[in-house]
């Protein structure tokens, strides 16, 4: 009798929690992406799929402007060919100061800043959003884990409830990963938004997934050449340690020897 | 230069002698490089080469950030994107030099604190520690400054509130936050002294650098027993020491090189680990982040200015004794600084003749115990100003004063030393002496 009557209590006690979590946010759930760990690296089809979502449904309100749109044929990105890039570029446009006129953006350009004010540049989301928010990749388990940051934005775009409140004005959205636990941008995905060329499935969390993939890029374009970078310091210092570590016994010998007999 | 006898350079041939006549400079670099060691020296003493590195990484990744960084507050943060996508080798540079800065204070924490359990502050090294107290201090003005320098969002609200620390002082205090800041609040004009300084304090960290080395290479290495080195004549000299060429260059390097293929892994696969993610956002003067934490290395003794709240006993008597010019806030910017003056003034606070920690028994576990309360206050730093943190960094902060103010002065005088070897020889042969396992 006391057994059940603690199985209860237990049981009441975590679904309170539980609710409890739904209505502050900050549930950030673990995502296995490509390029997590040492050797991780970016999956090209999936940043390709994951700017496909970028460019239809986020970049009607956010911005990505220290992002240039050249890098989308980088290596190891998305790898864009050039041509497409370019056409990429040519359906953006920019204000030019030497022209006084709109003109379309090249390569060279950099992504469109936010549309609406109140929508937050994504250059750098997925880094800004990473560790503290989440309990994945908030302390030493990073190195395999990764930062986090895709994760919060895949819980984000995931996360709504489908609740909503007026205050002032605004509306806001339940959301399980925002911290809070209410979110003023209105669900962007629910599922089956954009049709992938490649037949990739398009429902909700893959289309979170990839674009949060994307955002990684886009925030971190260089992490394949800074591990890659990382891996060869580490393997010739280790080599050399060895070799110093010899150079070193060897030195000592008979330093040591003299003390030895003394 | 020192006071170890040794052998000094000679200048053989006609090209050295008329060099030496002239300019000695083959003969300061042969005596500095050819330094009687003490052959003692255990591996905590490799960290100071460690730090020559830093500095060394610091001021030549810093050189080249800077022909592609641009101090405006409309520009740095976009500036430094600018390095980490554009710039070749950017983003390795940037992240080796925001990773090598907390290497430099990892490496300095460890260098402090094997001197204060080896006694290398005391006579005749006071002046090495001294001016290694400066170098410290400025290496925290340096480190805070460069971390405005990117103009994220932890930037900008850490300035704020570090030099908010200065506009706590009586009467002064807001004239000389404004002389600090260049106008009422955090602004271009900050950034861009900010980013002067930044870029001078290295220098003169690498001249107090020379000098600190100056000192101890006059006073001779302090070691492991605390005993000094034999100086009646240079054989016996000969048998407390070995040459820092090559005995010491070879092993330090060793270390260095072990502790710098850790340092390139965190660089190479964890850089933002150190950092905190809130300075991924553009410095906005409208929203203020939800948590304003300083970077790891500052963090005990941000825990020390928090943990001296009003409502604690001492700051209270302080305020009604000053007729409330000491407050609060201002009473915890003294005990930050108090709690850097009273380790920079050990030599004479620690009244006990024996240098090394090895040989007092009593003095061992409260070093012990305030290596413990640094890391403790470390974490505390970090957390939240309610629920039980605020006791834990007060019971921390007392503890460092103590230690320093009341524990190492009587130690001194109840403590029993135990026997320590007469000579290094003694101590190296006893190391070295035992039969092969």
């Amino acid at each position: 009798m006391l057994k059940k009557l603690a199985i209860t209590a237990v049981a009441a006690l975590t679904l309170s929690a539980g609710g409890a979590i739904a209505a502050e946010g900050g549930h950030i759930h673990d995502v296995d992406f490509s390029f997590e760990g040492p050797f991780g690296k970016f999956d090209q089809m999936q940043l390709q799929r994951g700017l496909q979502v970028y460019t239809e449904v986020c970049s009607a309100c956010h911005g990505m402007k220290f992002v240039p749109i050249r890098t989308l044929a980088d290596e190891g990105g998305p790898a864009l060919p050039e041509d497409q890039v370019r056409a990429y570029a040519a359906q953006l446009e920019i204000y030019d100061p030497e022209l006084d006129d709109m003109r379309p953006r090249t390569p060279a350009d950099h992504f469109p800043p936010h549309g609406d004010p109140n929508a937050p540049d994504l250059s750098l989301m997925a880094k800004a959003r990473a560790g503290f928010h989440g309990p994945y990749g908030s302390g030493i388990n990073q190195f395999v884990k990764g930062i986090g940051g895709p994760e919060y934005i895949v819980s984000i775009l995931t996360g709504y409830t489908g609740k909503e409140k007026e205050e002032a004005g605004t509306t806001y959205y339940e959301n399980t990963a925002f911290p809070g636990g209410w979110i003023a941008m209105a669900p962007p995905l629910s599922g089956e938004d954009v049709e992938f060329a490649d037949g990739h499935s398009n429902e909700l969390h893959h289309e979170a997934t990839d674009v949060a993939a994307f955002l990684m890029w886009a925030a971190e374009p260089k992490m394949m050449a800074r591990q890659h970078a990382g891996f060869v310091a580490v393997l010739f210092l280790s080599i050399l340690s060895v070799l110093l570590y010899l150079t070193n016994k060897r030195l000592w010998a008979p330093v040591k020897k003299k003390a030895k007999e003394a | 230069m020192s006071g170890i006898p040794h052998d000094h350079y000679e200048p053989k041939t006609g090209i050295e002698k008329w060099l030496h006549s002239r300019l000695p400079i083959v003969g300061l670099l042969y005596d500095t490089i050819m330094i009687p060691t003490p052959k003692n020296l255990n591996w905590w003493w490799i960290w100071g080469i460690v730090l020559a590195f830093c500095l060394a990484l610091q001021i030549v990744t810093g050189i080249v950030l800077v022909m592609h960084y641009t101090p405006h507050v409309d520009l740095a943060f976009a500036s430094v994107e600018h390095i980490m996508r554009d710039v070749n080798g950017g983003f390795m540079l940037r992240y080796l030099h925001a990773n090598g800065a907390s290497l430099f204070f990892f490496a300095v924490y460890i260098h402090i604190f094997r001197g204060l359990f080896y006694g290398s502050y005391k006579a005749p090294r006071e002046i090495t520690w001294i001016v290694g107290m400066i170098i410290y201090l400025l290496m925290m003005a340096t480190g805070f400054m460069g971390y405005v320098l990117p103009w994220g969002q932890m930037s900008f609200w850490g300035a704020t509130v570090i030099t908010g620390l200065f506009g706590a002082i009586p009467f002064i205090g807001e004239s000389i936050q404004t002389w600090l800041l260049g106008g009422p609040a955090v602004d271009n004009a900050t950034l861009n002294r900010f980013f002067s300084l930044h870029y001078l304090l290295p220098f003169v960290i690498a001249a107090m650098v020379i000098v600190h080395i100056w000192a101890f290479h006059t006073t001779g290495n302090n070691n492991p027993t605390g005993v000094d080195v034999r100086k009646g004549s240079k054989e016996e000299a000969e048998k407390d020491t070995l040459p820092f060429w090559p005995y010491f260059v070879i092993k330090d390097l060793f270390a260095l090189v072990v502790v710098l293929a850790v340092f390139f892994a965190v660089v190479g696969f964890m850089p933002n680990f150190l950092g905190h993610p809130d300075n991924y956002i553009e410095a906005n003067p409208l929203s203020t982040p939800a948590h304003i934490v300083p970077e790891w290395y500052f963090l005990p003794f941000y825990a020390i200015l928090r943990a001296f709240t009003g409502d604690v006993w001492v700051v209270m008597a302080a305020s009604w004794i000053t007729g409330g010019i000491v407050d609060a806030k201002f009473f915890g910017v003294l005990a930050m600084f108090g709690a850097i003056i009273v380790m920079a003034l050990v030599p004479w606070l620690d009244t006990s003749r024996v240098r090394s920690g090895r040989f007092r028994p009593m003095f061992k576990w409260w070093f012990y115990l305030l290596v413990l309360d640094f890391i403790v206050l470390m974490w505390v730093g970090a957390m939240p100003t309610d629920g039980i943190y605020p006791y834990i960094s007060l019971i921390g902060a007392t503890y460092w004063f103590a230690y320093f103010l009341v524990i190492l002065p009587i130690l001194g005088v109840i403590e029993k030393p135990t026997a320590a070897p007469a000579t290094i020889e003694e101590d190296f042969n006893a190391h070295y002496g035992k039969p092969a396992e």
